[in-house]
């Protein structure tokens, strides 16, 4: 493919031609640093940018809710059940004859709260455990190790439903629940990559000139492990509703009749075996397309391999 | 040896403070289990106290703790505060059903996600386009909504399949589960089948490999000595993490498909909650899940020697 690009275009050099110094340049053009948008459009790609503005869509989708829903979400009407798609109803109506579009759109918002919860707590937790863990090392470092361990241990499902046994059915309980069981995850990558940054020469003099050891993590070690707190956040955001999805589907989170993704899968459940297909396949269909641009864009800001996760 | 003495250890650790956090939960729980047990009805504080007695609720925590623990060890996991049922005998008649669909879903996540991989990264085109774009969507779909979808075309349309119980018998149960299994293995093999396909491809452009196609090594020789086995390492680790969380999202599909396996009755418990049951399933998903990755683990040693070897001062 190069070699007939360089056919058409006579002025171009050959690597041969090159001079090391081009050559070193043309093998670190990676290397250089761009920063902003230009080079979040290069990482992303164009599927990634896609990706971004489906993102984008869901969450005005569930800003605007109030305003772009066609019908009001909870009022359903008693001649109007089990409607096919039509202009009046683009996805047409639900068991209780609610208008399955307006649903979607006001899903949005306890479909996209849940995973935010999730992944803040997530990111809190696991900062705070990797920072101190690596900041004291030694004994504190081995203390949390084994804490994590502990949590390793636990399915994230189960810990989520332990839980809701616990402290009874709820969107919140579902999410710290599950944010504590996506910690040891998150924080084992924080640490390793704050451990690297920690032995640093500059950290070491730093600490020479007194400057305390939380100013030195906050100021210095975090902005440097940020890609890696962003990237497990946007990765984690996707398992979060696919899991909270769950929950909600078994009845363990959202209750109706609020309007929520997984629940309405849900609820399609009986209509679906009767033949009524909008309302669990387009709640399905919604999940799935907002978490796989997730999943993508958060794949490609890592740079990396998406590491296979326990449900 | 001393490894797997040493993770066996670990392992035991796990359990004993994974017990006393499930136990202490269920004490902390709103409500005290009394009130639960008479279920509204009012009752004299004569009554109230023998069911105190009976459950051994008036006893101090740490020691109620103990003898719980001391009962678990003996395989006596209580009674159901809601039937009354021995839990041992009722999660013994639920088990099986549950190991049956983990295994059948594991089965297919190996093979089908192992092969697909492999496939996609040994002949390009438009079949690796379609594993690839399939993979990347595939992991997005949450189980449910692929059992709802399957039980939709293929059991309420077509008619091939079953779409609840888990039936009698190896074949039949075998008819009964696979719409199940296949929709538990989805997420999983779609994961494993993307890397798979990415561990080959960096295997094929490796230097021994090159090297060994330069030599002139037959193709097939190369794919399956030198390239395949290779890669299989970081297989082995997501397809390990993925079979281990089977167990974990089994739950979801066994309600969905209404199968009588521990899973549902998990969830049942949960909703009525029925802690006794809770605790015992709780605790028997977090054995098994840290056998499954203990095996994992032993596994790398016998696909890899070079982890056979430095395994002894690895070992934590």
């Amino acid at each position: 493919m190069t070699q007939q690009k360089m056919k058409r275009d006579p002025g171009a050099n050959t690597s041969a031609q090159d001079t090391v110094a081009v050559q070193l340049l043309r093998k670190h053009r990676n290397d250089v640093p761009v920063s902003g948008w230009r080079l979040l459009a290069k990482r992303l790609g164009p599927v990634g940018l896609i990706s971004l503005g489906i993102i984008a869509l869901v969450v005005l989708m569930a800003i605007l809710a109030p305003v772009i829903a066609p019908y009001d979400p909870y009022e359903g009407s008693v001649t109007a059940r089990h409607e096919a798609w039509s202009l009046a109803h683009l996805m047409g109506t639900d068991q209780s004859g609610r208008d399955i579009l307006s649903r979607i759109i006001w899903g949005a918002r306890t479909s996209l709260i849940g995973p935010t919860i999730v992944i803040l707590v997530t990111a809190f937790l696991a900062t705070t455990l990797a920072l101190t863990a690596v900041w004291f090392g030694g004994r504190v470092d081995a203390l949390i190790s084994r804490m994590l361990d502990i949590l390793f241990a636990f399915p994230n499902m189960l810990l989520a439903i332990l839980a809701v046994a616990i402290f009874g059915p709820s969107l919140l309980t579902a999410s710290i629940a599950l944010a504590i069981g996506f910690t040891p995850y998150s924080a084992r990558v924080i640490r390793s990559v704050a451990l690297r940054e920690r032995n640093l020469p500059y950290v070491a003099s730093a600490q020479l000139q007194g400057i305390s050891g939380f100013v030195i993590t906050v100021r210095h070690i975090l902005p440097n492990v940020r890609t890696q707190i962003l990237t497990g956040m946007t990765i984690n955001f996707g398992y979060a509703m696919i899991e909270l999805a769950a929950l909600s589907f078994l009845g363990l989170g959202v209750q109706p009749p609020t309007p929520d993704w997984g629940l309405m899968v849900s609820n399609g459940q009986a209509s679906l075996q009767q033949g009524y297909w909008e309302q669990s396949i387009f709640a399905g269909l919604a999940i799935v397309i907002t978490v796989a641009a997730f999943g993508y864009v958060g794949e490609q800001l890592g740079g990396r391999r998406a590491s296979g996760r326990t449900r | 040896m001393t490894y797997v003495l040493k993770r066996l250890g670990a392992l035991a650790a796990v359990l004993v403070v994974s017990s006393f956090i499930v136990f202490s939960g269920m004490y902390l729980a709103p409500g005290s289990p009394e009130q639960f047990l008479v279920q509204g009805r009012t009752v004299s504080p004569e009554v109230l106290a023998s069911i105190r007695a009976q459950y051994g609720l008036d006893d101090p925590f740490l020691i109620r703790y103990w003898n719980w623990l001391m009962d678990v060890l003996q395989g006596d996991l209580g009674r159901s505060l809601l039937t009354q049922q021995d839990v041992s005998a009722l999660v013994a008649s639920r088990l099986p059903t549950t190991l049956f669909l983990a295994a059948f879903a594991a089965i297919l996540i190996t093979v089908l996600g192992v092969g697909l991989g492999v496939l996609a990264a040994t002949r390009s085109g438009a079949f690796e386009k379609l594993v690839v774009f399939g993979s990347n969507l595939g992991f997005a779909v949450p189980t449910f909504f692929a059992a709802l979808v399957l039980m939709f075309v293929f059991g309420s349309n077509l008619g091939w399949f079953p779409v609840s119980g888990s039936g009698e018998g190896f074949a039949d149960r075998l008819w009964h589960l696979t719409l199940p299994a296949i929709a538990l293995a989805f997420p999983g093999i779609a994961v494993v089948a993307r890397i798979t396909r990415t561990a080959v491809r960096e295997e094929q452009g490796s230097e021994h490999v090159i090297m060994a196609i330069a030599r002139g090594v037959p193709k097939q020789f190369v794919l399956w000595r030198h390239t395949i086995r290779n890669s299989m390492l970081p297989v082995t680790t997501v397809l390990g993490t993925n079979i281990a969380g089977l167990l974990a999202s089994a739950f979801v599909i066994e309600y969905a498909f209404t199968l009588d396996g521990i899973g549902s009755l998990l969830v049942n418990s949960v909703q009525k909650k029925d802690f006794a049951v809770v605790q015992a399933i709780a605790l028997i998903m977090v054995l098994a899940f840290g056998l499954i990755n203990l095996i994992v683990d032993l596994l790398y040693a016998v696909i890899d020697p070079r982890v056979r070897l430095s395994k002894g001062a690895a070992a934590r």
